[in-house]
């Protein structure tokens, strides 16, 4: 009907290579970013702002990064939460020890920390594969939820562990108001996904897919796996890095090790695989899914005027949860990503299906 | 394509209006109580009595009185499974709620700092019975929490008190070791602060044991207490970490009557199961928590014999965490009854007012015959430099079958709790930028 190609010819290799080369995507997208960077800030209430589109847009960023790692390079890792405290530590160190850092720089040089750890901890990546190299990635898990519980250097001696960040500003604004985190948040989402979505489609990313399809083959025709792997650990635990920074400083404002715990790599890993492996837009779908899933599933109840004790509610989302992922997996063994394509592919063809 | 833009736009209006439609508009007579809870996870044998005893208080009220001088309370529960995301997210979706929370017991000392920074700017009250920061017990700096009847500073410095007591002086202390066995978090770490600077006052050894959360795996903690022979030993447990420890003490040999638990770590469902071998374990009670008053009776009559109460099977009813979930829900509401006394009694009272009302406590001991707690509590009384009010304890013991109060009262030691309270929240107060009330006048 509408969402159709015809007569859209492209003349130039630049039209023919943009990222969405159908105009109905363009001004789709258009009108999705139009829609958060104004309509979302308009329209929300502070609850919406602050307990599902900061986490949502947060998660997202995380997930993007793992997506990198494990959807594109083939390199499964069960440590990002891991990276994602390393990005918060290391910011959060330099806004004590050196106070005029700015902002964005902290938030950077988090991410610049978590590269470094990251790339260590995919050492291991040049010899070990698949589960094996799964089950390293859990060390670094463990060995960071150490060294942040058990080295007071990196909490300041902080006397419980517990570490706060002060009142927060970016480029001489204040990011304090929901509407400001939020923005301040969406800003780093859109550059970071940009960026991202870009990298995956050069030639860098087509070496991290060679790598993930065959990597044998790929060493065979010239791509080097030391190279291919370690960048892919470098540019994920980055991005990963970041976004644990923001977690800590935007989201929780105040955080111990249990907030990057080995259920938030967990979390990271599903949305990855309910969202979709090696697809940017699907880290944003399964990020949707699962924060806003808890959110439906303890508030619908309440619409309806049932009310149905806390306890039984938290039981029943994690039934819906398992049964949900079940499902999914079932029908669309390639996530939430995959059913969007296909979603986009039956309009186009509409309304004579092969 | 525009149509559906349009269409996407009035549905997110619609979602929005039906979320905040469904909340009813704030009335005059109604006061709203937000609960956060952890019913499941693995804190929920202890968080399932002590929400239970919250609300329970907040329906004797209720039904016994028609709620505050004629103002019913309202309240919602929130589930947080003790996670501080999940926490953040109950507190943003309550505080605003039936025209504004009235204080939030957040049950968590991860949430607790959380909520602190947000607390601040959005001004709602944060009351931490014996938990949460210690030094927030420092009005003039910390203006919206509430460490009300005591901190695990107060309780740590009374356990200290108690086995100097049995060893016939503080200045037997010189020489020994004490042992703290803590969760490896910001809750067990709290204590250590004060433990530090008895240990170095009275001359006795201070061992360390973090145990990794959530606590099932202490082999190696117990084989290191073998090793050192600490000749008491503190327990700052939580949920499944408890009744390891003291399985653990038993496989090794520790006495238990040389363990102390912090009050999170000694109520009934911690060690009823262990039963004989649980045996001579100590612990501490904020205020008096173990015993019964009044008020449980009046719960029963009340509440449960018309068959409202919040626990449907009835075991939790008088047991210590349940006993402190209604003391919790009492001082919310008496600050409320305050600041109404101030600001107009029979009326909706603001956050800022309630705030207000926890500022200025004065639970006297004829206030608490009234309320049935005369044999729960002694006095208490806040100020605007005092947010803890008095912080009396006592120690209790299992005698295999239940607690026994062994102990007179305690108070802790000022010379060694207010120091550290001034310190930290100077420091506290300078690197967040906070700006420090003045409380004389």
């Amino acid at each position: 009907m509408f969402y159709r190609e015809n007569g859209q010819f492209k003349s130039t290799y630049r039209a023919d290579q943009q990222i969405f080369p159908i105009r109905q995507d363009r001004t789709f997208m258009l009108g999705v970013l139009i829609a958060a960077f104004v309509l979302v800030p308009l329209l929300a209430s502070n609850y919406f702002l602050q307990a599902i589109f900061i986490p949502f847009l947060i998660l997202s960023l995380a997930a993007i990064g793992l997506n990198i790692l494990v959807g594109y390079c083939g390199q499964i890792s069960i440590g990002s939460g891991a990276f994602m405290a390393v990005g918060a530590y290391a910011a959060w160190n330099f806004g004590v020890r050196i106070p005029a850092t700015p902002l964005v720089i902290q938030i950077l040089l988090g991410g610049v920390f978590a590269t470094l750890v990251g790339v260590v901890f995919g050492v291991p990546s040049l010899r070990i594969r698949g589960l094996y190299l799964a089950v390293t990635t859990l060390a670094a898990q463990f060995f960071v939820d150490w060294a942040f519980l058990r080295i007071p250097y990196f909490t300041n001696y902080s006397s419980s562990g517990n570490v706060s960040v002060p009142a927060l500003s970016a480029f001489g604004l204040p990011v304090q108001t929901p509407v400001q985190r939020y923005l301040f948040v969406l800003v780093f989402v859109v550059v970071f996904a940009v960026l991202a979505k870009n990298l995956v489609r050069g030639a860098i990313g087509r070496q991290w897919m060679a790598i993930r399809d065959m990597d044998v083959a790929a060493s065979v025709i010239g791509i080097r796996p030391v190279y291919a792997k370690l960048t892919a650990f470098a540019v994920s635990s980055f991005i990963i890095g970041v976004a644990g920074a923001l977690w800590a400083y935007i989201h929780l404002g105040s955080w111990e090790p249990l907030a990057f715990d080995l259920n938030r790599s967990l979390q990271l890993l599903f949305i990855v695989i309910i969202g979709g492996l090696g697809s940017i837009v699907g880290s944003f779908f399964g990020a949707a899914f699962m924060v806003l899933l808890p959110v439906l599933l303890t508030n619908v109840p309440h619409l309806f005027g049932l009310s149905i004790s806390v306890d039984v509610a938290s039981h029943i989302e994690h039934m819906v949860f398992g049964a949900l992922i079940v499902f999914f997996l079932i029908v669309e063994p390639h996530g939430l990503a995959r059913l969007w394509s296909i979603g986009k592919e039956k309009l186009r063809i509409w309304p004579f299906p092969h | 394509m525009k149509r559906s833009f349009k269409l996407a736009a009035a549905m997110v209006a619609v979602a929005g209006t039906l979320l905040t439609a469904s909340l009813p508009a704030a009335a005059a007579e109604e006061q709203f109580v937000p609960l956060l809870a952890y019913r499941t996870g693995s804190f929920a044998p202890l968080g399932i009595p002590w929400a239970d005893g919250k609300m329970d208080y907040l329906k004797l009220v209720n039904e016994r009185d028609g709620g505050i001088n004629g103002v019913k309370i309202v309240y919602e529960e929130c589930e947080t499974a003790y996670a501080t995301d999940r926490g953040v997210e109950c507190y943003e979706r309550l505080k605003n709620s039936h025209g504004g929370a009235s204080g939030f017991d957040t049950q968590s000392t991860g949430i607790t700092f959380a909520l602190t920074d947000k607390a601040i700017v959005d001004g709602f009250s944060i009351e931490t019975v014996g938990y949460g920061l210690s030094q927030s017990a420092d009005g003039s700096v910390f203006k919206w929490n509430f460490p009300l009847l005591g901190t695990y500073w107060t309780a740590a410095d009374v356990m200290i008190q108690d086995i100097a007591k049995k060893l016939g002086g503080e200045d037997k202390l010189k020489g020994k070791k004490i042992a703290l066995v803590y969760h490896d978090s910001p809750y067990g770490k709290e204590p250590i602060t004060l433990l530090k600077a008895r240990a170095e006052a009275n001359g006795f050894e201070l061992l360390l044991y973090p145990v990794t959360a959530p606590g099932v795996q202490q082999k190696s903690t117990w084989l290191q207490v073998r090793q050192s022979r600490p000749d008491f030993l503190l327990l700052w447990s939580a949920g499944i970490m408890t009744p390891t420890a003291i399985r653990e003490a038993q496989a090794v040999g520790y006495p238990r009557d040389k363990m102390y638990g912090i009050w999170w770590a000694s109520s009934e469902n911690d060690v009823q199961d262990l039963g004989e071998v649980a045996k001579g374990y100590n612990g501490i009670t904020i205020h008096n928590s173990a015993d019964h008053g009044r008020v449980h009776e009046d719960l029963k009559k009340h509440v449960y014999d018309k068959g409202q109460g919040t626990d449907t099977d009835g075991k939790y009813v008088g047991t210590i965490a349940h006993t402190r979930g209604m003391m919790i829900s009492m001082l919310q509401v008496e600050a409320i009854r305050t600041a109404q006394e101030k600001y107009g009694k029979g009326k909706h009272m603001t956050p800022e007012q309630v705030r207000w009302g926890f500022e200025n406590l004065n639970i006297t001991q004829e206030r608490l015959e009234e309320l049935g707690f005369a044999k729960l509590m002694k006095p208490v009384k806040t100020s605007c430099s005092n947010h803890m009010g008095d912080d009396w304890a006592r120690i209790i013991q299992w005698n295999g079958s239940k607690f026994e109060i062994v102990s007179d009262w305690y108070q802790s030691d000022k010379k060694y709790v207010e120091p550290l309270v001034k310190e930290l929240a100077a420091k506290y107060a300078t690197e967040k930028k906070l700006e420090v009330r003045n409380c004389e006048g």
